[in-house]
C-alpha cells in the first residue's frame, strides 16, 4: 500500500492484487516472531516469515508492473546463492560472528537503498517513470529527505559496527577494547555533523549536486561512526552489540520504508527494531549491567576497569590429569556440566557428549548448567549442544540448577571462565560483582578444563580457580575430554 | 506527500513498535540465538527499497543507470541477509527437535 499514489495507484489491478499480498506478509511476519518465541513453533515460524519474505518480493514485482526486471532478478540470484553457500558452509560454532555478518550485509544492503533510491530520483527528470519518489520538490519532500538521512546513517553504522564485531567474535582482531582518547566526544561530534548535515540536506532539497555531495559525507561519516562505536567494546559485550545492531538495521529497513513510502518496509522493520530492543534488554540484564554500559563503560580494559580483581596472579592453584579425573568420573553419583566459549572453540560438544553416555552407563547422573551469558550470545551453548544431541531434558538454565551444586559430586566446567567467577558474589571490588553466577564451587570437586590460567573474556581474575576443590586440567577442551573417555574406557 | 500521509506513517511506525514489543515477551534462553538470526532476517525487507531502485523502464535495455546499478548491490546484499539468515535459523531450530 503506498499511501501516496492512493488514488492513482491502488485504482490499478495489480496495485490492489500487490498491496493485499503486502498486508498478507505483514501480518504473517507479526505472526512468525510470535512463534520463534517458543520452542515447539520456533522452526514453523521462520519458515512462516520465509514464506512472507517471498510473498512481499512477489508482491513488489506485481506492483511495479510492466519493468526491465534484469538487475533485480540478477541481484536476487546472486545473493541468493550466496547466502545459501554461507547458510550451508558455516559451522554451529560460528554461528554468532555469522549473525554479525548477516546483520552487517543487511546494514550496507540499508545504506545502498538510501543512496539508490537518491539516485533514482535524481534521475526522474531523464525518465519520467516516477510517480512514488517525493523527493526532489513536492511538498513534504523534506521528511524524504531526512529519512534517506538517516537510513543512510543508521544502515552506514549497522555496517562497519556489525564488520567490527564480526572481527572480534571471530578473533580476527583483538577482543580487547580499544580506546581512543575523547571517543565520547569524537562519537557524539560525528553524531552532530551527521545531523547537521541532514539538516542541510533539507534546507537545499531540489539541488541534486549538493544532495549528492552531502548525502556521501553522511555516508562516509556513519562508516567511520559505526567503528568508533563499537571498537571501545569488549569481546565479551559483543553479543550485546550484536543485539542492538540487529535492532538498528531493522530501524534502518523501516527508514528506508519512510522514504519510499512503503508500509510493509515499515512495520517489519518497527517489528525487528522493537523486539530487537527487548532481546538486548534481556540479555543486558542476564549480565546485570545496563545498556549504557556495556556500549559505553569500556568494560574489560586494561586501564584498570575495578579495583582488586584485576590481578590476575594466583596463589594455590591445584591441577591434575585426565587419567585422575576419569577416576573420580566414574565413582560419582550426580555430575553437572558446565559449558562455556571453549567448548565452542575446541568443539568438544560431541566428546562431552560421548563423556556423559559413557559415564551414564555406570550409573551417573549428568545434567548441564547454561548460564544465560554462557558462549559469545545467549542460547549460543543449547545450540552446540543440541548439535551434539544432547538431550534437551538435560540442560538446566542457572536458576534451575543454582541451588542443586551442592548436592553435587562432580562439576566440570568447561571453557566457561566469567560465569563461574565466585568474586562476582563476594569481591565489591571486581568489576563482574553483582552478575549472577554459577555456584560452581559448592559441589564436592570442580574440574576446571582450560588451556591456562589466563583472565577469561572479561579480562578478570577467577577466584573459583584457588578453591580448595577447584582442580584445573590444563590443556585443549577437546583433547582432554577424549583423554578423560580414553582413561574411563580403561579402567 | 502532504502531512496527512506522512502523519499515517508515523502512526503506522508507532503501532508497529508496540507490537514488536508485545510480540516477544517471554523467551527461553535456548532461542535467542536463532529468534536473533530470524529477525535479521526479516530486516532484510530493506530489498523491497533496493528492488524499486533496480529496476529500469520496460523498453530500457541499455546500459544501466547508477540508481540500477547501486540498487543490485543492494538486492544482492540484502538477499544475502535474507536467504543466509533464514537458512541459518532453521538449521539452529532443526537440532531443538532431535530429542533423544
Amino acid at each position: 500500500m503506498n499511501f501516496v499514489a492512493a488514488a492513482g495507484h491502488l485504482a490499478t489491478w495489480n496495485g490492489l492484487l500487490a498491496n493485499l499480498g503486502y498486508l498478507a506478509s505483514v501480518i504473517m511476519f507479526m505472526l512468525a516472531i510470535m512463534r520463534m518465541g517458543k520452542v515447539k513453533t520456533a522452526r514453523s515460524g521462520n519458515t512462516l516469515a520465509a514464506v512472507a519474505m517471498a510473498l512481499a518480493i512477489v508482491s513488489s514485482f506485481v506492483e511495479m508492473g510492466k519493468i526491465n526486471p534484469i538487475y533485480i532478478v540478477a541481484g536476487l540470484i546472486a545473493g541468493g546463492t550466496a547466502g545459501a553457500i554461507m547458510a550451508k558452509r558455516v559451522q554451529m560454532t560460528q554461528m554468532p560472528e555469522m549473525v554479525a555478518l548477516l546483520n552487517g550485509f543487511g546494514g550496507l544492503a540499508s545504506l545502498l537503498v538510501g543512496i539508490a533510491t537518491f539516485a533514482f530520483a535524481a534521475e526522474k527528470g531523464a525518465r519520467g517513470t516516477l510517480e512514488r519518489m517525493m523527493l526532489m520538490s513536492d511538498q513534504g519532500g523534506w521528511f524524504g529527505a531526512i529519512n534517506l538521512c538517516l537510513t543512510v546513517l543508521v544502515g552506514g553504522l549497522t555496517f562497519t559496527g556489525s564488520v567490527i564485531a564480526y572481527l572480534k567474535l571471530a578473533e580476527k582482531m583483538s577482543g580487547k577494547p580499544i580506546l581512543l582518547p575523547a571517543r565520547h566526544a569524537i562519537n557524539i561530534g560525528l553524531i552532530v555533523v551527521s545531523l547537521l548535515l541532514t539538516v542541510l540536506m533539507v534546507w537545499a532539497v531540489g539541488s541534486v549536486g549538493v544532495n549528492w555531495g552531502l548525502l556521501v559525507l553522511i555516508a562516509v561519516l556513519s562508516l567511520v561512526l559505526g567503528i568508533t562505536l563499537v571498537i571501545p567494546i569488549g569481546g565479551g559485550d559483543m553479543p550485546v552489540v550484536i543485539s542492538l545492531l540487529n535492532s538498528y538495521s531493522g530501524i534502518a529497513g523501516a527508514l528506508a520504508g519512510f522514504t519510499i513510502g512503503e508500509p510493509v518496509l515499515v512495520v517489519s522493520g518497527s517489528l525487528v527494531g522493537a523486539s530487537g530492543i527487548i532481546l538486548t534488554q534481556i540479555m543486558c540484564k542476564a549480565m546485570n549491567r545496563s545498556l549504557g554500559n556495556v556500549m559505553f563503560g569500556g568494560f574489560g580494559a586494561d586501564t584498570g576497569t575495578g579495583g582488586g580483581g584485576g590481578k590476575s596472579e594466583y596463589k594455590n592453584v591445584k591441577s591434575t590429569s585426565p587419567e585422575e579425573v576419569a577416576m573420580i568420573m566414574g565413582d560419582a553419583g550426580t555430575m553437572v556440566v558446565v559449558p562455556g566459549y571453549g567448548m565452542a572453540v575446541a568443539q568438544a560438544q560431541h566428546a562431552i557428549r560421548e563423556l556423559a553416555k559413557i559415564l551414564e552407563a555406570k550409573g551417573v547422573q549428568i545434567r548441564y548448567a547454561v548460564h544465560p551469558v554462557a558462549g559469545r550470545m545467549p542460547g549460543h551453548m543449547n545450540v552446540l549442544l543440541a548439535e551434539a544431541n544432547v538431550p534437551y531434558e538435560q540442560l538446566f538454565e542457572m536458576d534451575q540448577i543454582n541451588d542443586d551444586f551442592k548436592n553435587t559430586d562432580v562439576v566440570l566446567v568447561i571453557g566457561a571462565n566469567d560465569t563461574v567467577n565466585p568474586a562476582a558474589k563476594t569481591d565489591k571490588s571486581s568489576p563482574l560483582y553483582g552478575m549472577p553466577v554459577l555456584n560452581v564451587e559448592e559441589a564436592k570437586t570442580v574440574f576446571t578444563i582450560k588451556r591456562s590460567l589466563g583472565s577469561g573474556f572479561a579480562g578478570v581474575k577467577n577466584e573459583l580457580f584457588e578453591c580448595a576443590n577447584n582442580y584445573m586440567v590444563y590443556g585443549d577442551a577437546r583433547k582432554v575430554v577424549e583423554e578423560i573417555i580414553k582413561g574411563l574406557k580403561e579402567a | 506527500m502532504d502531512t496527512g500521509m506522512i502523519l499515517m506513517q508515523v502512526y503506522v511506525f508507532v503501532l508497529a513498535c508496540i507490537a514488536g514489543n508485545q510480540l516477544i515477551g517471554k523467551v527461553p534462553p535456548t532461542l535467542h540465538t536463532p529468534l536473533m538470526s530470524g529477525s535479521n532476517a526479516i530486516s532484510g525487507i530493506t530489498i523491497l527499497g533496493a528492488m524499486l531502485a533496480a529496476r529500469e523502464d520496460w523498453n530500457y535495455w541499455g546500459f544501466p543507470h547508477l540508481s540500477s546499478i547501486l540498487g543490485f548491490l543492494a538486492v544482492a546484499l540484502a538477499m544475502i541477509n535474507v536467504v543466509g539468515g533464514f537458512m541459518v535459523t532453521n538449521r539452529m531450530m532443526g537440532m531443538f527437535k532431535s530429542k533423544a
